[in-house]
């Protein structure tokens, strides 16, 4: 794993959707255009989320994976 | 295309008020711009002394949904009220009042919580809803 600079942890562990994806548009708001936003969280439904977030939003999922039922999302800002 | 998605909200029970939060939250956090048209029984749901009671369930919901949705809010599933707000923070999200829902339960907008943000009628929400989605719940 690439050692990214993240400008913002979101923890939406234990969050229902859509609760995910808002705190990360809420998140992604008070970084600046580049910057990175990671994301954890264990809905499953979150993985697709993630990916239709990015492509509706124009911001981009630089990375995802899982462990533990955890799953992380690195986000950069448009 | 027209992106802004459109939700007559008419019923008034717990669940289909969180159905209906979590596609006007979903739409605002990918950028989609939301209306909200209340009617009768969500109108009535978002009367400032009432947004915070309970309101029930829909029928089918019997007893074995409702013991699904206790444990659901005790897992920490967010407040349906709770979710437009952090969708009215994040996006552009507008809840109206309509206005012949008003007359009928005698309210006044200062009845109302302060997630709605006025009072419209049809002709106004079909203008608004322009070609997007418009959804009834």
């Amino acid at each position: 794993m690439a050692n990214l600079d993240i400008k913002l942890k979101v923890d939406a562990s234990g969050l229902s959707c859509p609760l995910p994806i808002l705190k990360a548009t809420q998140g992604i708001k008070t970084v600046e255009s580049g910057e990175l936003v990671e994301v954890i969280a264990t809905d499953p439904g979150s993985v697709k989320d993630f990916d239709a977030w990015a492509k509706a939003t124009g911001n981009a999922l630089v990375e995802q994976d899982s462990a533990d039922g955890k799953f992380r999302f690195v986000l950069r800002r448009k | 295309m027209d992106e802004t998605v459109s939700i007559v909200l008419f019923s008034g029970t717990d669940d289909k008020l969180q159905a209906a939060s979590v596609l006007a939250a979903g739409a605002a956090a990918l950028g989609k711009p939301v209306r909200i048209l209340l009617q009768y029984w969500a109108l009535d749901a978002f009367r400032a002394d009432r947004i915070s009671a309970d309101h029930g369930l829909c029928p089918e919901a019997g007893e074995a949904g409702r013991a699904a949705v206790d444990a659901a809010s005790k897992a920490g599933v967010a407040d349906w009220a709770d979710n437009l707000r952090t969708a009215k923070e994040v996006g552009d999200v507008e809840v109206q009042a309509c206005s012949l829902s008003m007359d009928v339960l005698k309210l006044k907008q200062s009845d109302l919580d302060s997630l709605v943000d006025g009072v419209q009628g049809v002709a106004s929400f079909y203008i608004n809803a322009g070609e997007g989605q418009i959804i009834f719940i």
